[in-house]
């Protein structure tokens, strides 16, 4: 048999994951991505890359568990570093309901008091009197894990081709488009969601888990980077605007981490970025055929945690044409 | 079944329920809840939803596809200037002259601020907008609403979000008795169906809500349990509750039944 040509649209999590699994199956790849140097135009690049089934769930999306579980196994089985050391999820003494609310809505979590949770984040110390751990939740530092799975695609044979404008494609025996809000003109139902955040560094604090505050208005989390970076996000606005990130949500992200800990007064400001999150009406993530093409989109909030997944059924689509139904989009789903 | 319909401004509604759109987990759940309620007016914020110069959002376009009447709000103001722009914006993008009208007085309990409601209600009225204040059972407040133009007062329950269910029953009673011929909708502080059958059952006219549902487990089953209890609420207005008494008061007359019931001893 000879070897099948796939193009890749779009070089976000989605189309690395997808270049990384079809690479390694011994596929000729071409990815072609929009903007002249990787990544940058990319909504991935302002994802937390939380690896978070349990937490996930929430707001009431039960259905992503099963997904999310499987794909977490893919994340721990692939060639990248991730960490598995859980989420800590703390609220305010004043918001303590909060809490109570997100353990009585989400599995896999354990209740600790005061101690426990100085133990687990030794620079929390008596500044959270509860704190739910969800101990099976995982983290990866998502630039350099979008950078190591392009780095190891092209390693075995992918073409990438950057600054792509337009719709002329090298012929293919399949086309993968995963180009996020970049596909809107073919995807009637997607909507883009509006996010920002902060990237921050501290040399003050280390934390070794995503910690989320809980708050009725403000929710945010806190994600540790490497070399002293920590990710605050994430606003969730019903909006089209692309624009920089508002004054507003800017205070609300920022205060958000001052109110974790006061030393975060001291770490230095080094991004404030907005961008649009591609979503589907139910704001899962889903593989949708159309118009002789493979589409995976609506990545919402969810994009690194499935992307390993979204990329698996792919490629079993491509070698046997079933399809998993439950990643299968439907219109009007 | 329930007579009479409700009617603001003219218009008239045939569920008492107005829902309101923030915090679903998803659209397709917003619409599985409208539907499920069957609401006629669905709130939206138009503040929360735009992001510098106003950008055509997606998702009005969606809210708009539910086909129901939109009641555009003025949440997150903080002064009446706030509030009269904002609704401005909404008439122009919404193309309702309804507006909900939020100036908000302090964070931690999102109470109306009662002075600049009045202000920015009076302005919005010279200016042909039909009026939802979100305001307090303060009665003063209340009648200054009125002659500032509006015809529809929205007293809350307890503070935005906090699902404490009706924190004065005695204040809104009395709102209630002190404005028989007003449509009164409780707005804000509903956790449960209860609270709204127990709103329904004092008389006010409808219920207005959000968190409720949106934060709910499952927010299509809330607001059909939401939707039944108004409904049931509202019924039993209509059908006249008994009056509550000190002692109690058999069911079935008692002359003549035996002292023992030898068989079942």
């Amino acid at each position: 048999m000879t070897q099948q040509t796939i193009n890749i649209i779009g070089a976000g999590i989605f189309g690395l994951w997808q270049a990384y699994t079809l690479s390694r199956a011994g596929f000729k790849l071409r990815i072609y991505e929009r903007s002249k140097t990787p990544f940058t135009s990319s909504a991935s690049w302002l994802a937390g890359a939380m690896l978070a089934p349990y937490c996930e769930t929430e707001p009431s999306q039960p259905e992503l568990l099963p997904l999310s579980l499987e794909a977490l196994e893919l994340w721990r089985d692939g060639p990248l570093d991730v960490s598995f050391n859980g989420t800590l999820v703390i609220a305010p003494p004043r918001d303590k309901v909060e809490l109570m609310g997100f353990q009585k809505r989400t599995e896999g979590h354990d209740w600790l008091k005061h101690d426990a949770v100085s133990a687990m984040e030794p620079d929390l110390e008596g500044r959270f009197e509860d704190a739910l751990f969800y101990k099976e939740e995982a983290h990866v530092a998502p630039r350099p894990a979008m950078q190591r799975l392009l780095d190891e695609s092209i390693a075995m044979g992918a073409e990438l081709i950057l600054g792509h404008e337009g719709e002329d494609y090298a012929a293919a025996d399949h086309t993968i488009d995963t180009r996020g809000i970049g596909a809107a003109n073919g995807l009637s139902e997607l909507r883009p969601v509006r996010g920002e955040m902060a990237v921050i560094r501290s040399s003050e604090i280390h934390l070794s888990r995503p910690v989320r505050l809980l708050h009725p208005r403000v929710p945010c989390y806190i994600v540790p980077w490497p070399d002293q970076y920590f990710m605050v996000g994430a606003t969730v606005v019903e909006s089209d605007d692309e624009g920089p990130v508002l004054l507003r949500s800017g205070l609300e992200l920022l205060g958000a981490a001052f109110s974790v800990h006061p030393a975060f007064g001291q770490a230095q400001i080094i991004e404030l970025s907005a961008g649009l999150r591609p979503s589907l009406p139910n704001n899962i993530p889903r593989i949708l055929l159309q118009d002789d093409r493979i589409y995976v989109n609506g990545a919402y909030r969810h994009g690194f945690l499935l992307a390993p997944l979204l990329a698996a059924r792919v490629y079993d689509y491509i070698n046997t044409g079933a399809i998993d139904e439950r990643l299968l989009h439907a219109s009007g789903d | 079944m329930p007579d009479g319909a409700l009617k603001v401004y003219g218009v008239e509604l045939g569920s008492r329920l107005l829902l309101g759109s923030a915090l679903y987990p998803s659209p397709d759940s917003l619409s599985g809840a409208v539907k499920n309620s069957g609401t006629e007016v669905v709130t939206l914020s138009l503040r929360r939803e735009t992001s510098g110069d106003g950008a055509a959002s997606t998702f009005w376009e969606h809210i708009k596809s539910l086909n129901v009447r939109l009641l555009p709000n003025t949440a997150g103001c903080r002064t009446a200037k706030e509030a009269i722009t904002t609704a401005l914006m909404a008439r122009e993008v919404f193309s309702t002259n309804w507006i909900k009208v939020e100036v908000i007085a302090n964070d931690d309990t999102l109470q109306p601020d009662l002075f600049g409601l009045v202000e920015a209600v009076r302005e919005l009225s010279d200016q042909g907008f039909q009026v939802f204040p979100y305001t307090t059972e303060d009665l003063g407040a209340a009648e200054r609403l009125l002659s500032a133009g509006a015809e529809v007062l929205m007293p809350w329950g307890a503070p935005i979000g906090t699902g404490r269910g009706l924190m004065n029953p005695y204040a809104l009673m009395t709102m209630r008795n002190y404005f028989p011929e007003v449509p009164l909708v409780v707005d804000a502080g509903i956790g449960k169906p209860s609270h709204a059958a127990a709103a329904m059952e004092m008389g006010y006219d409808a219920i207005l809500l959000n968190t409720a549902v949106a934060r709910a487990g499952n927010p299509p089953l809330m607001a059909g349990a939401f939707a039944k209890a108004i409904e049931a609420g509202r019924a039993a207005h209509e059908a006249l509750i008994i009056e509550e008494r000190d002692m109690a008061s058999p069911s079935t007359p008692q002359a003549g039944t035996p002292f023992f019931d030898l068989e079942n001893l």
